[in-house]
């Protein structure tokens, strides 16, 4: 703070009427100035970029295009795959982290005598790395030394050792098990925080006038715990939706384009390419959808937990 | 009451143990990994009794690579992180739960938005711009990519701590004679130590498990653990054992930070989604 010590005068001086209505201002300038700076300028930067043909190596070649990238996007076979990648990558990723963590969080809620334990311990895969979650699942998928595949085998439920990274077909599910994985504790969490603010003579009064276990969780419970899944939900939605990390890692986005998503590709594009007009062109793109989804979802959600 | 604490054990704690294992089991599977040498490894796979256990792979991770190095790059770039976050978001969330002034639903809404952009849409220009700038490949550059995750998340946090602490203690402090600033400094500060302790905690747990920017803006002279795990690929021919102990040590100063302070992070993190 530039103001330390000023003398009792000055101080009435500057903490007068008008001072103080300036305050919050200067007080919320470092953080507004710092945002600014290193998330508003880029982000202009970027919808600045996406209208230049540029590619990073040869800066002074780099020339207006306009919509040329967004045309060029539309016609792309990549573009349409990776977005129906990540369609399927929200759409398997989160329902399945949600219903694990509701899951959890059901049993957590329930008293046990290592229920502290079990708590902290559940929540570990939420604290690793995205790397070393990633590189640790490649060890478990490995075709040939992958102990999954020891495993299956053993239990006999497949003959052969299953390719679960290099097929096609299989990579973006044994991605999305990773994923859910790495995510199912953070929805338990939430959503024992959300259980614990139920009355428990609701349930009382439930089960004096005889309703099964099934009708308390579905009269009492979920309505009980609809705004934590409709708020953690969305939060996740965003989350899944940016985190390519680990698809970068266990991947890199192959075989051929079998695990892209939007992100990722915007990312690859401008990594490898260094084809950084068309990259970010991407990437604003994926910004816009994932935009429009969170405000169609905000205008709906909270209009059923209203209800 | 014997048949009940039977009944227990099958409806809750099995099922339960279960979900422990499976939350655990890949992490334990990378430990046992990273303790079983490489010859045994290649030869007869992970060593599951601990006679064929070594630190083997450690003192290789340890003598023969940067990881040290890389270590103290992290944690450089977290503290930095934290200490950036924090000084700006402090003064920032005492603003927005002390003050009515026009804008700051606007101002508020803004630092929430920031939440959601991809980090895809800032990771190329950022790029950009630090290496107009000179600060690629530097603990500034990448402590400065790591507050644009931090600010909006510690504003955020810190409003919610700050707006818990009743406003008649500063407005008490400040009849007496304490300045807005002072009341801040003496009243509300020492109020909001735990909140700001878990925020910064849960901020430098997120900048040491950071990558992808770690990975974009860094990584030749500041190359993060994050980093540096991954070249363990590269440099050799892929050693699960060695990789496995450099994923090991990298994860573990964020989970244990992660352990120590969970209870309080996340009453924190589920008060606000949970209210609202």
């Amino acid at each position: 703070m530039s103001r330390s010590n000023p003398s009792p005068v000055e101080r009435r001086t500057l903490f007068s009427w008008h001072s103080e209505r300036l305050l919050p201002y200067w007080l919320l300038a470092p953080a507004v100035v710092v945002t600014v700076v290193i998330v508003f300028m880029p982000m202009a930067q970027a919808v600045f970029t996406s209208f230049y043909d540029l590619i990073l190596f040869r800066p002074n070649a780099s020339k207006f295009v306009g919509f040329g990238n967004y045309v060029k996007l539309f016609n792309d076979p990549v573009f349409w795959t990776a977005l129906w990648n990540t369609i399927i990558w929200i759409g398997l990723t989160v329902p399945l982290q949600m219903g694990l963590g509701l899951v959890a969080a059901l049993l957590l809620n329930r008293e046990f005598p290592w229920r502290g334990l079990a708590r902290a311990l559940i929540i570990i895969p939420w604290a690793l790395p995205s790397v070393v979650i990633a590189l640790m699942w490649r060890w478990i998928y490995d075709p040939n030394t992958g102990v999954l595949n020891d495993i299956l085998i053993y239990l006999s439920i497949v003959q052969s050792a299953v390719p679960w990274l290099a097929d096609p077909k299989v990579a973006i599910y044994a991605i999305i098990a990773t994923l859910t994985w790495q995510g199912f504790p953070f929805f338990a969490v939430m959503i024992l925080a959300g259980l614990q603010g139920i009355p428990r003579s609701q349930y009382e009064a439930a089960s004096i006038d005889g309703a099964s276990t099934w009708r308390q969780f579905v009269h009492i419970t979920l309505p009980g715990i609809a705004p934590v899944l409709a708020t953690a939900g969305l939060l996740r939605v965003i989350w899944v939706a940016n985190s390519m990390d680990v698809i970068f890692v266990m991947t890199g986005g192959g075989p051929g384009y079998a695990t892209h998503t939007l992100p990722l590709y915007a990312f690859v594009k401008a990594r490898q390419n260094l084809d950084f007009g068309y990259g970010t062109a991407i990437a604003v793109t994926f910004t816009i959808l994932l935009g429009a989804f969170v405000v169609l979802y905000l205008s709906r959600t909270m209009r059923e937990v209203e209800r | 009451m014997k048949q009940s604490a039977l009944r227990r054990i099958i409806t809750t704690d099995l099922p339960v143990l279960l979900i422990v294992l499976f939350a655990m089991a890949p992490f334990a599977w990378m430990i046992l990994t990273s303790l079983t040498p490489t010859a045994v490894l290649s030869a007869t796979g992970v060593s599951l009794s601990p006679l064929g256990w070594s630190l083997d792979n450690y003192v290789r991770l340890i003598e023969q690579t940067s990881f040290l190095k890389n270590m103290l790059d992290s944690l450089i770039i977290a503290a930095g992180t934290v200490v950036v976050g924090l000084i700006v978001s402090v003064t920032a969330a005492y603003a927005f739960s002390r003050f009515r002034f026009p804008g700051r639903k606007l101002l508020m809404l803004q630092f929430l938005l920031i939440n959601m952009f991809p980090i895809v849409l800032l990771i190329l220009p950022l790029f950009v711009l630090m290496r107009r700038f000179n600060i690629l490949d530097t603990h500034f550059g990448l402590i400065l990519a790591n507050a644009t995750v931090a600010i909006p998340f510690a504003v955020w946090m810190l409003t919610s701590y700050i707006g818990a602490i009743p406003k008649s203690l500063d407005e008490a402090a400040m009849t007496d004679g304490c300045s807005r600033l002072s009341a801040l400094r003496k009243i509300v500060l020492p109020l909001t130590m735990p909140g700001i302790i878990s925020t910064g905690i849960y901020i430098f747990i997120t900048a040491w498990n950071e990558y992808l920017y770690a990975l974009t803006l860094g990584g030749r002279n500041v190359r993060p653990v994050t980093v540096a795990i991954q070249t363990l690929i590269g440099e050799y021919q892929i050693e699960w054992g060695l990789l496995a102990a450099g994923a090991v040590v990298g994860a573990m100063p964020a989970t244990i930070l992660f352990l120590l302070v969970q209870r309080r992070l996340i009453g924190g993190l589920t008060q606000g989604a949970v209210k609202g």
